[in-house]
């Protein structure tokens, strides 16, 4: 009741009707291409051009076939699970554990520390991708999933020790003192007490770090060769260069099949991915 | 803060070292060696520097006088700057948009945040596949709807003159299109969030002085998110220059002809395909300076300022 009248107070006076049409216009722009692509899926490619925005004549799973065939999609998945995941951990274990140390002790060079972490949140990856390749090379981990997975948890750390910093400071720590009389150690209060706090805010980065991380093609074209090794971003990547007559309809079901993990991910977890995503910038 | 728990600073060492070992190795050393390398010659990918006396003594500015004939380049920094100006203006401009008419709605606004935010959790690599089939030349999504409400025309024959979306005169307008589309959901809800911590007070106040809606908008809301829409604008500025993995999907190797390169691909183009690894360390130098230059700037532009 409150609300409405507050709304209502606020309204501009032009007709919520227009209002409403103007949103659902871009929410369209944005839904659309999706449900096209997902229903083109469905079409042999000669019916894709022939009618774009037909119901398909005979809807069937071929082009999923297809796809399933030509390239080794599961594998794909597999990698980029292995991939993100352990990019995640990393991340959030390395950055937790530094970001308490950073937000609880005082110590010389903090300050630069601080401005060291956000300079390199500004740092574009291509700035560092050269040298990078040298150390993955010496280590010999091109072609190898992992030869991904360290940069990206290198260049992911700054965004999650800058939001966790943040959080762990806004929080009184009273409970830590409280702990430290009771006989825990430092580590035993950051593993019993600390990590369970914070775990809002370690969700939030987990989820963005994984989707980035999946989301990733630069780092990926950079180290990932052999197709075996290929994480599903690269494989995607890899569709649209093969030489030949291009397979519309197989391209749909690929790009089905990319998305749908992701879409779920996102039902099921959006309040937390868009305060994830924007948190490092809402707080600036 | 000066508690007892933090008084010993062994732990500390601990707690710092995974992390900053890892960005030290991945972020700070390449970072400096990428400048190092930048003012040598270089050849593949993974090896050293050529050592300075087979690469001609004078080599150390060799890579950055190339920037300034490299007409390429030029194409590259020019559509660069063309993308900061198309985010800047469209991407946070249709943002703050929706965001004002969102905040003006009584009904479904969390509907429509997650909805808008959709595309920026879709992998790039995707992306271009599925604009790539909106811009198809035969079929494609955007020719045929442009056919059917009668923008495109037919020849004599009846056959329907497509618009080629990829040619010379459209490539950069097809670019440009998915990246700032991807991309309006996030200032979106970084705006409508910033809305929503507006006090209502104030409209009421106004109201009562007899504001109208435009004049509430102009005169109220937009002093008052201000810092918001600063922080909008530099994470469009910077973003535009990070830009790399739906141009690459859609437009590989710049085509047509050069045209649709931006600092970041032609960077991996020089890198990766010519071997011009000295080279590409110095256009990536270039992007880092862009940077640090875009977001000076609108500090300089935009100082925050409290009301």
């Amino acid at each position: 009741m409150e609300l409405t009248l507050y709304k209502r107070k606020k309204r501009f006076p032009v007709g919520q009707t227009v209002m409403h049409l103007c949103l659902i216009l871009w929410a369209l722009t944005t839904i659309f291409p999706f449900i096209w692509v997902a229903v083109s899926s469905l079409k042999p490619s000669a019916e894709i051009v022939a009618s774009p925005f037909g119901i398909p004549a005979h809807a069937s799973a071929q082009n999923y076939l297809n796809a399933l065939n030509r390239f080794n999609i599961p594998k794909a998945y597999l990698n980029s699970l292995i991939l993100s995941g352990s990019v995640t951990i990393v991340v959030i274990l390395f950055g937790s554990l530094a970001a308490y140390g950073i937000a609880r002790y005082r110590f010389k060079g903090k300050s630069l520390l601080n401005m060291l972490l956000v300079a390199s949140m500004m740092f574009p990856a291509f700035s560092v991708i050269i040298p990078v390749f040298r150390i993955i090379r010496n280590l010999n981990l091109i072609d190898n999933i992992f030869g991904v997975a360290l940069p990206q948890m290198g260049g992911n750390l700054s965004f999650a020790m800058i939001v966790l910093i943040g959080y762990i400071r806004s929080m009184s720590n009273e409970i830590e003192e409280a702990a430290f009389i009771e006989g825990c150690n430092v580590f035993q209060i950051f593993f019993r007490v600390v990590v369970p706090l914070i775990r809002p805010a370690l969700a939030t980065v987990s989820i963005f770090t994984f989707v980035w991380s999946y989301n990733d093609l630069f780092t990926q074209l950079f180290f990932l060769r052999n197709p075996q090794s290929f994480a599903i971003t690269r494989l995607l990547n890899e569709f649209s260069v093969s030489q030949g007559v291009p397979d519309y309809g197989l391209l749909a079901a690929a790009i089905v099949m990319v998305v749908l993990p992701v879409l779920l991910v996102y039902v099921f977890l959006q309040k937390n991915i868009i305060k994830g995503m924007t948190a490092g910038a809402v707080k600036g | 803060m000066d508690s007892m728990i933090y008084k010993r600073k062994w732990p500390l060492v601990i707690f710092l070292i995974p992390a900053f070992a890892l960005m030290t190795v991945f972020i700070f050393y390449p970072f400096l060696m990428n400048i190092l390398n930048s003012f040598q010659k270089v050849g593949s990918l993974g090896t050293g520097p050529v050592p300075v006396n087979e690469a001609g003594d004078m080599f150390w500015t060799g890579n950055y006088e190339k920037l300034f004939t490299d007409k390429t380049m030029g194409v590259a920094v020019r559509n660069t700057l063309l993308m900061m100006c198309a985010t800047v203006i469209f991407q946070v401009g249709i943002a703050l948009l929706l965001a004002l008419l969102v905040d003006s709605i009584r009904k479904g606004a969390q509907t429509y945040r997650t909805i808008y935010f959709f595309p920026i959790v879709i992998s790039a690599s995707a992306l271009g596949l599925l604009f790539n089939m909106v811009f198809l030349y035969d079929g494609g999504m955007l020719n045929e709807f442009l056919l059917r409400i009668g923008v495109i025309g037919r020849d004599e024959l009846g056959n329907p003159q497509w618009i080629d979306w990829k040619d010379r005169s459209h490539a950069f307008f097809t670019m440009i299109v998915p990246v700032v589309w991807q991309y309006v959901g996030f200032y979106f809800v970084i705006l409508a969030t910033g809305l929503n911590n507006v006090e209502t007070d104030i409209y009421e106040a106004a109201a009562i002085d007899g504001a109208n809606g435009l004049q509430r908008i102009r005169f109220i809301t937009l002093p008052l998110i201000r810092n918001t829409l600063i922080t909008c604008l530099t994470l469009a500025l910077i973003g535009a220059l990070k830009v790399f993995d739906l141009p690459w999907q859609m437009f590989p190797k710049g085509i047509p002809l050069n045209s649709t390169y931006l600092t970041g691909t032609y960077m991996y183009q020089q890198t990766f395909a010519m071997q011009n690894v000295g080279y590409g360390a110095t256009i990536a130098v270039v992007i880092a300076l862009m940077g640090v230059a875009v977001s000076q700037l609108s500090n300089l532009i935009f100082r925050p300022r409290d009301i």
